[in-house]
């Protein structure tokens, strides 16, 4: 479950999140929608933990642990995953090393046995297969020379092997055609259980055909303006957010 | 390949000797003796009917001065200079001290107008040309006219030249002068503030954007004259100026020294452009006569969120020595450095910068294109440091150099030094000839070799050119075709 | 007459009168006169611009003696090997056995015994080098050497590994040097030790040894140099001198872990038509370590290609150092010289100094250099905190990543695997920052 409680978040002098809340309950399938610049990826990144946002006000609870105060490692640890909107490349790691250290980091943080590199290989495959994730990707350093596409079903493989409680998709969709957004789509719904909650956070309604939320939450000005269920997406993508935004112009 | 020879072969035969600024211009001038003692300077001093402090200053200068040696570290090679045999001032006769333009010799304002460079604002403002360029003009050793100071008074700006300054705002010269190149500085700074004879001021007061560009158009005239001029500008806070530079000097078998010196310091919020298009006389085609430009250009960027770039356009000197610098002191603060030099001949250009980051979050840039062709060398000397506090200093500097025929040298020599961890600093350098590829391609729609060559040339100087003025764009571009085409006007 | 300027000099001076009697007087007179006209190189000497040896050496220590103990020492390679230990070649330490035919291994007397021309010309290379002070000295002072030559045709398969210790107890100074002269055609691995024995560690080690090499047509050379663990009072300059003739291959790379202040020069002549020479390393220094790595490659024929890739890692006070010049001779048209340093700090005390330079003297070439310096890159650190690496593993995981994009060129497996385990080692002693 996560839960984020009267969030508020500045970058230097600029308060981007003005006290946001919002709840996503375990089995839940959240959506966050927004226009552009309103600080959805803030949100992900402060959830994440990334250096240079400082949060002024509120809290961030993992199945109940507030976890501000933790490094990113540990709060992957908790069960966290973000896939992130721009995978970041890491030349030189190759990406099999990569997902093995990370896999092994967590296990050894939450006090389980580390996987064997066979072990680990046969999960690989498996969740490869899945995704339409090549050997020959694999054998690459991470997310180096991967198409917008490539790096965005890595992404999706890494969560189908961390199996965190808590996914976070940024704007997963973006950058994506139609054949990979399905690929995409079908991994995190394969994914989805009782005990895992997901926020989405997306521009367009589009990935949420694939991905069927539970709610909706339309986020802007720093805050959740609305909430309500998948029709909102609908409702949204006919208006667009201009009612959200009218006071933003100035 | 055809192209390519061709190419070369056109260069080969550039006449240098073409340099069209190399006339003469015949007045009568009052000198000092020759050579230089303390009577030199007090002489100099006593011309400039300076204050006692500002003599104890040059003089101190000149007695720093006699101890010092001229350095050797830049890749260019003369016969030593007999500092004894140069004239160390030299003005206009006629002209002590023009009050209006009708007061200036004639032959002077013909000068400037063979020169390209008007000296009578009513031609320009009845002119197509709707910006207008206020121009300091300095003829050897002396400033001979400034235009629009009236219009640049009415916004408080001060433009005049700093022999006037000196009279009529000491507390200024006396708080910047030196402050940002110390009369220690080197061998050249150190001289020229010993025996400096003029150049020009700039005070732009707080908050003023400057109304017009300000340039300055240096000519050296006289035989075994030194050229020592000293430019000061200062933009207070919060204030904006962009100050061009142009020099040229007429054809002479023997070399002149030109040692100048230019201090600008902006403070918090401030903008200073500095541009420079330098024709100095290279010299001809065997090497003989030009101008040694040895030049101590420095910038501080005292204040917060200051704002130093420097832009120049290097086609003329048989030496040029020259290091556009900024100091990043104030937090936020951002130094630029584009360049393009261009050496032919016998040139030996040994030219770049320093970005030397003190405050946080301090940013420089360095774009630097060498063109050589004949036999001439071009080194590109830059270095960028960050100290211990400079948090978060950025530079990227990109050095490009063109080789056109094999009796040239293009070296890049930098010094990239990081005491701070969070400091990032990028460097990259190339070094290649013309692209047969490209040439050809040019061709292949009907250039001539030559065009193809002005055409490629353009395109790999046009970053830097896009820095400058529109107007002085122009004349830089033609310039650099004349530099390497030497027909092409 | 030379005129000593001070007691440094007056003990080096002291010192090449010894020496001047083990032989080779006339080379060793014509390199003290090229020192004495330079003297220990300070930072006003262009291309020692960052390191000032002349202070480092103000008191140069007594030349080692050395002495005969057998010693026990431990192998990492499985190798020809040839051990000089405290400024002499100990054949007893060594591994001569089975060596193949045409391979030959001499020692400074012998190879003076043999006045074979071709032997003394590589000992004493004229090329790129020659110049510099710290390689006068070498010449002046060297007290043995060990001499490899391999002969036309050959293809050595064990590598051939010099290695070059420190034993005494007690600071001294050690000049030495070893030539490799592979014959046209011919084919060599070889590796480079410079190291004290374990116990030692502690010794301030004035130690200055050039390996050169002299590679005929068509020869192909792998060189694999680490030098290791020499303590914080050292000085040690480590010069490689490279002849290369047309179509002979070099491939070189190094590890350089700091140790006081310590000084890796190489000098390359490409003095043939299509000659191909690539240097890659990489430097790890902390504490108060200097560690400089200087490059001269001089193209002097056409159709030369010269790559570089060095990577630098500093934490704490540690200070670096990479100058690498590409000079290209007007005769060396279609030259392709890449050169890229980049260099880590991990540290706010560390200092990194990048000198790339190009003196380019021939228009039809295709010659670039990059340099660059900071910190570890934010966005990926987090990327693989937010996966659930804990800060110092992310960190190090990046680290080696670095560190191996110099290395990556390796052939062979084991010496890869083996700089890689060095860098994993030296990673693992430093806190995460």
């Amino acid at each position: 479950m996560l839960e984020i409680k009267n969030l508020h978040v500045s970058v230097g002098d600029r308060e981007i999140l003005k006290g946001l809340t919002l709840t996503v309950k375990d089995g839940e399938v959240a959506a966050i929608m927004g226009p552009n610049g309103t600080g959805k990826s803030t949100l992900s990144y402060v959830i994440a933990g990334r250096e240079g946002y400082e949060v002024t006000e509120g809290e961030v609870l993992i199945n109940g642990e507030n976890i501000l105060d933790l490094d990113p490692h540990e709060r992957a640890a908790r069960g966290l995953f973000l896939a992130f909107q721009y995978p970041v490349e890491i030349p030189g790691v190759a990406t099999m090393q990569f997902l093995k250290a990370a896999l092994n980091a967590q296990r050894r943080s939450r006090g389980e046995p580390e996987l064997q590199t066979p072990d680990l290989m046969k999960r690989v495959r498996e969740a490869a297969a899945k995704l339409e994730v090549s050997q020959e990707m694999l054998r690459r350093p991470l997310n180096s020379g991967f198409s917008g596409g490539e790096k965005k079903r890595m992404e999706i493989l890494q969560m189908a092997l961390l199996e965190p409680s808590v996914g976070i998709l940024d704007e997963t969709d973006s950058g994506l055609d139609i054949d990979a957004l399905r690929v995409v789509s079908e991994g995190v719904n394969s994914l989805r259980s009782p005990e895992r909650s997901f926020l989405v956070i997306t521009h367009y309604q589009r990935l949420l055909d694939y991905i069927r939320p539970d709610s909706v939450h339309v986020m802007a000005q720093g805050v959740i303006q609305r909430s309500g269920g998948p029709e909102l997406a609908l409702e949204l993508e006919k208006n667009g957010y201009r009612d959200y935004i009218a006071g933003e112009a100035a | 390949m055809a192209a390519r020879h061709e190419t070369v072969a056109r260069v080969e035969a550039i006449d240098v000797d073409a340099y069209k600024y190399g006339f003469t211009t015949d007045i009568e001038s009052e000198k000092a003796p020759k050579g230089l003692d303390e009577d030199t300077v007090r002489f100099i001093s006593a011309k400039k009917n300076e204050p006692e402090w500002l003599k104890q200053w040059r003089l101190e200068a000149f007695r720093r001065w006699l101890t010092m040696r001229e350095p050797e570290w830049a890749r260019v090679h003369y016969p030593p200079i007999d500092y004894q045999d140069l004239y160390y001032y030299a003005a206009p006769k006629s002209t002590p001290g023009p009050k209006t333009l009708d007061d200036v010799d004639p032959e002077l304002l013909r000068t400037y107008e063979k020169l390209g460079i008007p000296l009578r604002e009513q031609e320009i403002l009845a002119g197509v040309e709707t910006r207008k360029v206020a121009v300091d003009a300095v003829f050897d050793s002396v400033s001979v006219a400034t235009t629009f100071k009236e219009e640049l008074a009415k916004a408080g700006v001060i433009f005049c030249p700093i022999s006037e300054a000196v009279q009529t705002h000491p507390e200024l010269v006396r708080q910047y002068l030196g402050s940002v190149v110390p009369a220690t500085d080197n061998f050249f700074a150190t001289l020229n503030s010993a025996v400096y004879s003029d150049g020009s001021f700039v005070y732009v007061p707080k908050g003023v954007r400057c109304p017009m560009e300000l340039s300055t158009y240096f000519r050296i005239n006289e035989q075994k004259t030194g050229q020592f001029e000293r430019t000061l500008i200062i933009a207070d806070a919060g204030s904006y100026v962009s100050y061009l530079e142009g020099c040229t000097a007429p054809k002479r078998d023997e070399n002149q020294l030109h040692a100048a010196v230019v201090e600008l310091v902006a403070l918090d919020d401030a903008e200073i452009k500095y541009s420079t298009v330098q024709n100095w006389y290279p010299g001809d085609s065997a090497g003989r006569g030009g101008i040694y430009n040895f030049v101590t250009k420095r910038g501080d960027c005292r204040g917060r969120n200051s704002h130093i770039s420097w832009t120049q356009v290097e086609t003329g000197s048989a030496i040029t020595w020259k290091y556009p610098s900024c100091i990043l002191r104030g937090d936020n603060s951002q130094g630029e450095f584009y360049s393009i030099a261009v050496s032919n001949g016998h040139q030996q250009v040994d030219s770049g910068t320093k970005m030397i980051h003190l405050g946080r979050n301090t940013k420089s840039r360095i774009v630097s294109k060498g063109i050589s062709a004949g036999k001439s060398q071009n080194t590109y000397r830059g270095q960028v440091s960050a100290h211990r506090k400079a948090d978060n200093a950025r530079n990227y500097t990109q050095c490009d150099s063109l080789l056109i025929g094999h009796d040239c040298g293009a070296h890049t020599v930098p010094y990239i030094e990081s005491k701070n961890t969070s400091a990032q600093f990028e460097h990259e350098a190339t070094t290649s000839k013309i692209s047969e590829d490209q040439l050809f391609y040019a061709m292949q729609r009907g250039l001539t070799a030559e065009e193809a060559t002005a055409l490629i040339v353009n395109g790999f100087v046009r970053d830097v050119l896009q820095q400058l003025p529109m107007e002085f764009a122009v004349e830089a571009q033609k310039l650099i075709s004349i530099s390497l085409e030497g027909s092409v006007g | 007459m030379i005129k000593l300027a001070n007691e440094a000099d007056a003990i080096y001076e002291a010192q090449y009168q010894t020496m001047r009697k083990a032989g080779a007087e006339q080379r060793r007179d014509r390199a003290y006169k090229s020192f004495v006209e330079r003297g220990l190189p300070n930072r006003r000497v262009e291309s020692w611009h960052y390191t000032d040896l002349k202070t480092a050496l103000a008191k140069p220590a007594p030349l080692a003696a050395g002495d005969e103990r057998a010693l026990a020492l431990d192998r990492t390679h499985d190798s020809i090997r040839l051990v000089t230990l405290d400024g002499k070649f100990r054949p007893d330490l060594s591994d001569l056995s089975g060596l193949p035919d045409g391979l030959r291994v001499q020692s400074l007397h012998e190879a003076l015994a043999d006045d074979n021309p071709e032997i003394t010309a590589a000992l004493w290379p004229e090329n790129a080098g020659a110049e510099d002070a710290a390689v006068a000295l070498n010449g002046a002072l060297m007290q043995d050497c060990v001499v490899v030559s391999v002969s036309s045709g050959v293809k050595v398969t064990r590598p051939i590994e010099f290695v070059t210790l420190v034993g005494a107890s007690v600071p001294e100074a050690i000049f030495t040097r070893a030539a490799l002269i592979v014959g046209a055609g011919a084919s060599v691995k070889a590796i480079e030790t410079a190291g004290v024995l374990p116990r030692e560690t502690s010794i301030a080690t004035q130690i200055n040894h050039l390996l050169a090499l002299r590679l005929e047509n068509a020869s192909e050379v792998d060189v694999l140099s680490h030098i290791a663990g020499f303590g914080g009072g050292s000085v040690g300059v480590f010069s490689l001198m490279a002849y290369l003739a047309s179509h002979a291959r070099l491939n070189a790379h190094q590890l350089i872990e700091g140790g006081g202040l310590l000084r890796r020069q190489v000098f390359a002549a490409l003095d043939g038509e299509h000659a191909h020479a690539a240097f890659n390393g990489v430097t790890l220094a902390r504490g108060r370590q200097h560690a400089d790595t200087t490059l001269f490659v001089d193209h002097r024929q056409p159709h030369g290609t010269s790559h570089e890739k060095f990577r630098t890692i500093l934490d704490e006070q540690a200070v670096g150092v990479f100058q690498g010049k590409i000079l290209v001779r007007p005769c060396a048209q279609k030259t392709d010289g890449v050169m890229q340093s980049k260099a880590i700090l991990l540290s706010d005390g560390a200092t990194m100094n990048n000198k790339p330079e190009l003196e380019i003297f021939a228009d039809d070439v295709k010659c670039g250099h990059g340099a660059a310096c900071g910190r570890l890159d934010g966005d990926q650190l987090f990327y693989l905190m937010a996966r659930g690496l804990p800060r110092g593993e992310a960190q190090s995981l990046l680290l080696e990543a670095f560190a191996n994009e110099s290395l990556v060129d390796i052939a062979d497996e084991r010496s890869h695997n083996f700089l890689t385990a060095r860098i994993g080692a030296w990673l693992a002693e430093r806190t995460p920052s």
